[in-house]
């Protein structure tokens, strides 16, 4: 009898740790993360300058000697971004206004698998579509990937756009009626602004998903390694630099493309942190 | 008449707001339905059993190698992360304390985890596994790659699925004289399955749909791996490869038919899984 | 005059007959209150009134309700009856923005823009409802930030910044403290002067203060109405008596 509850004493100690051993795996993946992007990175951005890297307005590795400015690709980045959460962040919110508001039960129960699909749906699928569907239209351009990103924020803006808005208490809404407000009077005016710290949030993950985008953005951009120009001219992206010139990119050109992943990685997690911060502040 | 007036500005706005509302809703689902019917319209009839043969030629451009290596990529990361990431989520909510400095640390990476672009992940997995390790373009360091970024994922749907076991569950059961590890893994476990199971089938989309993170890792080798340290393409790295070189559009669609096919058919077990569950979340 | 008639008026919750065949004319400028156990249906009444109701799924209306002479249901604007037929709710319910805000978001839905017209609507509506004072040095902070007591005041001003003919009053103090209640109380003695007033109480003693009708509801009938005075003092039922002198519910 003792010893079989010394025994399993023994056992509850030893799943205890393994437990502890598991969660501790985050924490050493961010860790291993960080610290292999920087070691390779870092040394790179000394190399060029901090400012020229971050600053220079012309990329072209294979030159004698080779440019390694990455600002063309921040900006393209920015740019891409920027309309995405142009086109996609209205559309989604009134979508969301919909679903929450708007969309009857039964109707409710095909279309909301419609838009996780919408979430589910591969980059490489999207951007295919893009190839085939948009660009014929308006070319490998920045407002091709505006557009393609926009639709592809869609299901990250609409879903937490609606939790939001279901999150805001009934008695707003009931309370506007009662003043013989509209139904879109109270959602619109009432509704939506006591949900604006969640839609907000919304915002900021759409950021982070468009910045992060790889793959789709390459197959509409153009992915010309220069500035900006108009909507209807090309653009290259961080997140493209690093997919098409890592496959033959070597030495130091190789370690410029590692470090173009840390800006993109600080940018990334800056915009995350301040979500989950927000959302923090909004559970208050 | 001023009354009047105001009262037909009023429906006016009220029209407007309607006709805003409608139209986003519209364009959303359209844009899905046109997605999906436009890819299936255009690709079913290129559908052909040469598509399917054994091994991939640049006639046939077979996607059978690229559907055998997702096949075997996929369950691979599930059987590295789900238990570690299951196990993470018994530790955060059956075993720390509130305000443990660990639960904190824990909590802020894996939301660091979730929101690193694939292609960071990508970059770090060539440099750690592919260089370092020297394991070289293979499926063990695609798949490596792919178990680390679905670990927020799968922790923060079990730890969902976890919180919301009923204390009393865990109640009744000490009552009962059970150890907590027998709690853990007879009672709570059990009742948290189809909330973890959630996790694991969206886990199960993100690897299939994964690209960035694959192509300076396993590789895109067009061919059926016969071991773990051989490079392979996926589905979706197949579709990029395909769609990009240009000279096969009518295998490009079709080839999009079967990835799309196969994400229907993920949503749709997802959709059952959550209604089981229970209500609209 | 009347202000309401309401005429063999039943009302269906899915399967659940909530409002048996109820017919009772209300008067104006008086204060009418309804009375009876929790679940007796004079929540579910006073909301056919401003057709709250329609926020039901599965709620079923027959019979006929008319305010001043013209039918609720048939073609009349909801919006429209809403603005005629204001409503204070339970609970507070200010919405999470400034005072002055709260207060002309019912005239600005009415179509009223002038910065001035504005101005004076949400004075004279804060001065109605007794809290002028209390919150003209912070009319651009948030409603959020008032107490309780304020908040429902500012609720009832809210109300009557539409220019309301009829206030309904769904146990406006039941979240309230002695102090707060005593307020609002004495407000809705003043303002029956100029409102129709309808309002719904579990608390009898408080029906006996300040109506000058009272209506009993138990189990969705109409058991008993008519001055409160009389209904108190010498009920003609004997499911009233019974209720007012405490012996259920």
């Amino acid at each position: 009898m003792e010893r079989l509850g010394s025994l399993r004493d023994l056992k509850e100690k030893l799943m205890s740790a393994v437990f502890f051993a598991s969660a501790l795996i985050s924490i050493f993946a961010v860790g291993l993360i960080c610290f292999f992007l920087l070691s390779n990175g870092l040394p790179a951005i000394m190399k060029v300058g901090v400012f020229r890297f971050l600053l220079g307005r012309e990329w072209s590795p294979s030159d004698v000697p080779p440019a390694f400015g990455i600002f063309p690709m921040i900006l393209g980045s920015l740019c891409v971004t920027a309309g995405a959460i142009l086109t996609g962040v209205p559309v989604g919110v009134l979508s969301a206004v919909y679903l929450a508001k708007v969309c009857p039960e039964k109707l409710y129960r095909v279309v909301k698998p419609g838009v996780e699909l919408l979430a589910g749906i591969p980059s490489v699928v999207y951007g295919f579509f893009g190839m085939v569907v948009i660009v014929p239209v308006t070319g490998n351009s920045i407002l091709s990937a505006c557009v393609l990103l926009g639709v592809m924020i869609l299901p990250t803006v609409v879903g937490i756009a609606e939790s939001a808005i279901r999150a805001v208490p009934e008695s707003y809404y009931e309370g506007a009626l009662a003043l013989g407000a509209g139904h879109y009077r109270s959602v619109f005016f009432v509704v939506l602004p006591a949900a604006k710290s969640g839609i907000f949030a919304a915002v900021i993950l759409g950021i982070g998903r468009a910045v992060g985008e790889t793959m789709a953005v390459i197959m509409v951009a153009g992915n010309q390694a220069r500035m900006p120009a108009s909507l209807l001219k090309g653009a290259r992206t961080l997140t493209a630099n690093i997919v098409i010139e890592m496959g033959y990119a070597a030495d130091l050109h190789r370690e410029v493309l590692i470090a173009t992943g840390v800006v993109l990685f600080l940018f990334v997690l800056a915009t995350n942190l301040s979500f989950s911060a927000l959302q923090r502040r909004g559970k208050r | 008449m001023n009354v009047n007036k105001k009262n037909h500005q009023r429906k006016l706005s009220e029209l407007f707001m309607a006709f805003l509302t409608y139209g986003a809703a519209a364009a959303t689902f359209g844009v899905l339905f046109f997605l999906v019917a436009f890819i299936f319209v255009k690709g079913i009839p290129h559908i052909k059993p040469s598509l399917f043969s054994l091994s991939y030629n640049s006639e046939n451009v077979s996607l059978t190698p690229a559907l055998a290596a997702t096949v075997i990529a996929t369950p691979m990361a599930l059987l590295i992360t789900a238990p570690l990431g299951v196990f993470a989520a018994i530790y955060l909510t059956e075993y720390a304390k509130r305000g443990n400095r660990w639960v904190i640390l824990v909590r802020v990476t894996t939301e660091a985890l979730s929101g690193i672009p694939s292609i960071v992940y990508g970059l770090f997995g060539s440099l750690f596994f592919v260089l370092f390790l020297g394991w070289g373009y293979s499926m063990l360091a695609g798949v490596f790659t792919l178990s680390i970024m679905i670990l927020p994922l799968i922790i923060r749907s079990s730890e969902e699925a976890l919180k919301a076991v009923p204390d009393a569950y865990r109640e009744g059961a000490f009552g009962l004289g059970a150890g907590k590890l027998r709690t853990v893994f007879k009672i709570v476990l059990p009742s948290a399955m189809p909330g973890i199971l959630a996790g694991v089938i969206l886990s199960i989309g993100r690897i299939v749909g994964e690209t960035a993170a694959l192509i300076y890792t396993a590789g895109t080798v067009a061919q059926i791996p016969a071991n773990p340290m051989q490079s392979a393409r996926t589905l979706s790295v197949h579709m990029y490869a395909l769609s990009t070189e240009g000279f096969h559009t009518d295998e490009s669609y079709a080839t999009a038919v079967v990835l799309l096919f196969v994400v229907i058919l993920i949503n749709a077990a997802s959709v059952r899984i959550s209604r089981r569950i229970g209500g609209r979340a | 005059m009347n202000c309401f008639g309401i005429r063999g008026l039943n009302l269906y919750y899915a399967g659940f007959h909530a409002l048996k065949d109820i017919s009772m004319d209300i008067e104006a400028k008086k204060v009418t209150a309804f009375i009876g156990p929790s679940g007796c249906g004079k929540s579910t009444l006073i909301k056919t009134l401003n057709r709250m109701n329609d926020l039901v799924e599965d709620c079923r209306i027959t019979g006929e309700v008319r305010l001043f002479g013209e039918s609720v249901f048939g073609g009349m604007d909801v919006n429209h009856l809403r603005k005629r037929v204001g409503m204070v709710f339970q609970k507070p319910n200010p919405f999470p923005m400034s005072v002055y805000d709260n207060i002309a978001f019912g005239p600005r839905s009415h179509g009223i823009r002038s910065k001035y017209e504005l101005d004076e609507i949400v004075e004279t509506s804060l001065r109605n409802a007794a809290i002028w004072d209390e919150v003209k040095d912070r009319l651009r902070k948030s409603a959020l930030g008032l107490s309780g007591g304020q908040q429902q005041r500012m609720c009832i001003a809210r109300a009557l910044a539409v220019a309301p003919e009829v206030l309904l009053m769904d146990e406006p103090t039941s979240a309230l403290d002695p102090v707060s209640t005593g307020k609002i109380e004495e407000l809705l003695l003043t303002l029956r002067e100029d409102y129709s007033i309808v309002i719904v109480t579990h608390n009898m003693q408080q029906a006996a203060r300040i109506s000058d009708s009272t209506a009993f509801l138990l189990l969705g009938d109409l058991v008993e109405y008519g001055g409160t005075e009389a209904l108190f003092a010498m009920p003609k039922d004997k499911r009233t008596e019974d209720y007012i002198t405490g012996r259920f519910g």
